[in-house]
């Protein structure tokens, strides 16, 4: 029958694969689709650094990295054939950069045993380390990142926000929705009134979305948007003259290629950031040592980009708590059940970010058997059309651990009863 | 030569009239079941599984149903994503607040339940027709999942609008949630496609069938013949919408574990399933095995010769993969406008013949 043929093909396809012994860090990357825009710089910053180790340390810990990628398109079905492609070749960590996908991963991770690193998305009670055994997202959520907004705002509305209408605006997926537990209890302590105006995916068309925000002329719109959702949000923020200052973006919707279609109209846009974006160090290395060798992921253009430098901030994460783990097992040659105690024992420290050359691009963390989730810090930061940069605003500033701590009890405490898991790291 | 009717001598009407009168066809057929039942579960793994035949096999099952619905009663629908999204709400419901209820009963729940809300979508079918009709489904499929998006009581209040499988076992052993194994996973979907493609075959062989066949043809001849086009087309509506809803309640709890409705369930995956009837074959079984097969395992295929073997870049890997499966969907619509399933007629009658065609 031609049914059974094409697997037969497909194993002649699969049995070459290569041989193990490098430290094995896939990337579910997303380089096609709606969702394109953001997924081919992050992963040419997750690449680069990888081959950054390779060819300017020898590799990490003496062994060389390898960075199997894999497309997703950020469709879920995809990804879930992406991490079963490459699991069996080693795999250390995974880092889907798609919140969808995380949901999938999470109960796979579980079951066999390799860590899953979703920096600032995903499942925000994975935090919860006591429930995630294999899971982790320091060092921020989107718990975190919805309380950091608040907080900013209240800096800027004289430390109260009594009366004030707060509009969010979200991508309707399980992305856009996870803050709204968040800013709802806040809208009860502070007392703003929050709206929500859902956008379906992928986001190209949100004339009547803000339509509505014109009718209700909100004081400040928080965006939660993703891909071509951003741009078309920024530019109908511009065609109904809504006050860019007054409109904050997540720190997903915060890079340049989301700006930069409305021009000088998204002059003054703010966004949140959990990195600082300034011209490092370590960029110079990455041009030296990958770039003008022709070994970069991409074309080499989105060095220092945001997305970039964040996903040079993710494998960075990776690698060093790689290399804790090496310290701590004293074998150079890891496996996913070192990493993952590598991870929980990570501690980023100013002296460490300093001596890799990318001094304060995160906030200083440390992660532990209960806390998964980091400081939840993040920075806020505001477009300059004219010049064409990022300029942060704020220093790093730290959630409301008040509020979001009780959320990420009960949430995790949910999921532990629903799967019959008993909490550790006691 | 070694297909042929000549020697198969019937002593019965039974014989006669069984699905596959041909020996060597019937033989074949055997041969396949043996396989997927006593050689694959012990070979597969993990990748085999998750990347390959489970959702073959559940997109095969959302294929038959669809093809009961468009190839046999001519009904045209858009909404199979909407009602795939009713069978895994349904099954997601079922599983968490009867949490004692087996995870065949919540699967078989949810083809139910899509049951019902396919025959109440499908009620304007007797009223409008063709293209009119397309429009109504579509109108379903946006109206669901908006729903599922909207109302929290669908996914238990999650902070996300996640549904996620809890673990769920058959026999002892776990087919949903972590540390499923591979071979149970493939089993349970084995299982559901193998019963409910047998239950298709005979119901389109008889007198259901036969009525749905009579209202595709001509609805007006079918009615003045004593065809009852209110129960033809509403059973149709409801067994197509049952075997969805059990494709869709499968893929949320076996294939993926987790769903957002608007992502697993849109409008593309609507056109997905009806792209692999036309291209298996409209009022066909097989058709419906093998449009499954040519859209779930040709990207897989392609990706893995181009990206493993090939060593081609992703992004470039996935945009050539998008060419060459479209040029090969014209390409075959071309050569048979029927579909797969009438090449594979077609093949056995030049096999019959074969080597001597004249």
């Amino acid at each position: 029958m031609t049914t059974r043929l094409a697997p037969l093909a497909l194993c002649a396809a699969l049995a070459a694969g290569p041989a193990l012994a490098d430290l094995v860090f896939p990337d579910l990357s997303y380089r096609t689709g709606p969702f394109a825009a953001g997924g081919i710089p992050f992963s040419d910053g997750y690449q680069d650094y990888f081959t950054l180790m390779n060819e300017r340390d020898g590799g990490i810990g003496g062994v060389k990295a390898r960075v199997p990628e894999c497309e997703t398109a950020y469709n879920t079905e995809k990804g879930v054939e992406c991490y079963e492609a490459t699991k069996g070749d080693g795999a250390l960590i995974y880092q889907p950069l798609s919140t969808g996908i995380t949901y999938q991963l999470i109960p796979k991770v579980e079951a066999d045993h390799i860590p899953l690193h979703t920096m600032g998305y995903g499942r925000t009670s994975a935090a919860n380390g006591k429930v995630f055994e294999w899971v982790f997202n320091y060092p921020a959520n989107y718990w975190d990142g919805a309380s950091v907004v608040i907080k900013y705002l209240m800096d800027e509305n004289g430390g109260s926000l009594e009366g004030k209408k707060i509009t969010l605006l979200y991508h309707n997926s399980a992305y856009g929705k996870e803050p709204i537990p968040t800013l709802e209890a806040l809208s009860k302590k502070h007392g703003f009134k929050l709206t929500l105006i859902p956008v379906d995916s992928p986001g190209q068309e949100q004339k009547s979305q803000w339509l509505q925000i014109r009718r209700e002329r909100p004081d400040v719109v928080v965006m939660w948007g993703w891909g071509v959702m951003n741009q078309v949000a920024i530019q109908e923020a511009a065609n109904i003259g809504f006050p860019m200052d007054h409109f904050i973006g997540n720190w997903w919707a915060g890079a340049e290629h989301d700006v930069t279609p409305a021009g000088m109209a998204a002059d003054g846009y703010k966004a949140l950031n959990m990195n600082r974006v300034v011209d490092y160090p370590v960029f110079a290395d990455i041009r030296t040592h990958v770039v003008d060798k022709g070994l970069a992921a991409g074309d080499g253009s989105n060095v220092g980009s945001v997305l970039y430098t964040r996903g040079m901030y993710a494998a960075m994460l990776a690698v060093e708590a790689a290399k804790t783990a090496q310290e701590m097992t004293g074998t150079a040659q890891i496996d996913a059940a070192m990493m993952r105690d590598g991870m929980e024992h990570l501690e980023m420290t100013a002296a460490r970010m300093d001596a890799l050359g990318m001094p304060g691009i995160g906030p200083e963390f440390s992660v532990s058997c209960a806390d998964h989730g980091g400081s939840g810090m993040a920075i806020v930061q505001q477009w300059n059309a004219g010049d064409k940069k990022w300029v942060p605003l704020t220093d790093f500033i730290a959630p409301d651990a008040e509020v979001i701590a009780p959320l990420v009890e009960a949430d995790s405490a949910a999921f532990a009863a629903e799967n019959g898991i008993a909490p550790r790291c006691d | 030569m070694f297909y042929r009717e000549a020697g198969d001598f019937k002593t019965s009407y039974r014989d006669d009239s069984q699905t596959f009168p041909i020996g060597f066809d019937r033989y074949r057929y055997y041969a396949v079941l043996v396989l997927a039942f006593a050689v694959v579960p012990f070979v597969i793994d993990d990748y085999w599984a998750s990347a390959i035949f489970v959702p073959f096999l559940i997109y095969a099952i959302a294929a038959i149903g669809l093809n009961i619905l468009v190839g046999y009663c001519g009904q045209l629908s858009l909404g199979t994503g909407g009602f795939m999204a009713v069978g895994a709400y349904a099954c997601y419901k079922l599983m968490t607040a009867f949490p004692d209820l087996n995870i065949v009963v919540c699967i078989l729940g949810g083809g139910l339940v899509t049951a019902a809300v396919g025959v109440l979508f499908g009620l304007p079918s007797l009223r409008i027709k063709g293209f009119y009709l397309a429009v109504a489904t579509l109108a379903a499929q946006f109206f669901l999942v908006w729903l599922f998006n909207k109302v929290p009581w669908f996914y238990n209040y999650s902070a996300s609008g996640q549904i996620s499988a809890p673990a769920r076992s058959v026999f002892g052993l776990p087919v949903t949630g972590p540390g499923v194994e591979a071979w149970a996973q493939y089993m349970i979907c084995l299982v559901f496609a193998v019963v409910l493609a047998w239950a298709a075959r005979n119901l389109t062989r008889g007198t259901v069938g036969r009525s749905w066949m009579a209202i595709r043809d001509m609805d007006i001849a079918a009615e003045i013949i004593g065809v009852n086009p209110l129960k033809a087309k509403l059973t149709a509506f409801a067994v197509s919408s049952f075997y969805i809803g059990i494709a869709g309640a499968l893929f949320f709890a076996v294939y993926l574990g987790a769903v957002e409705v608007g992502e697993a369930f849109g409008i593309q995956k609507s056109f997905l399933i009806l792209f692999m009837i036309i291209i298996g074959g409209l009022g066909s079984i097989f058709g419906s095995f093998a449009g499954a097969a040519f859209l779930v395992l040709l990207p897989v295929l392609l990706k893995n010769v181009l990206v493993g073997t090939l060593g081609w870049p992703t992004d470039l890997t996935a945009h050539v993969q998008l060419m060459i499966v479209g040029a090969l969907i014209i390409g075959f619509l071309i050569a048979e406008p029927h579909g797969l399933a009438q090449l594979w007629r077609i093949g056995k009658e030049k096999l019959r013949l074969w080597p001597f065609p004249h």
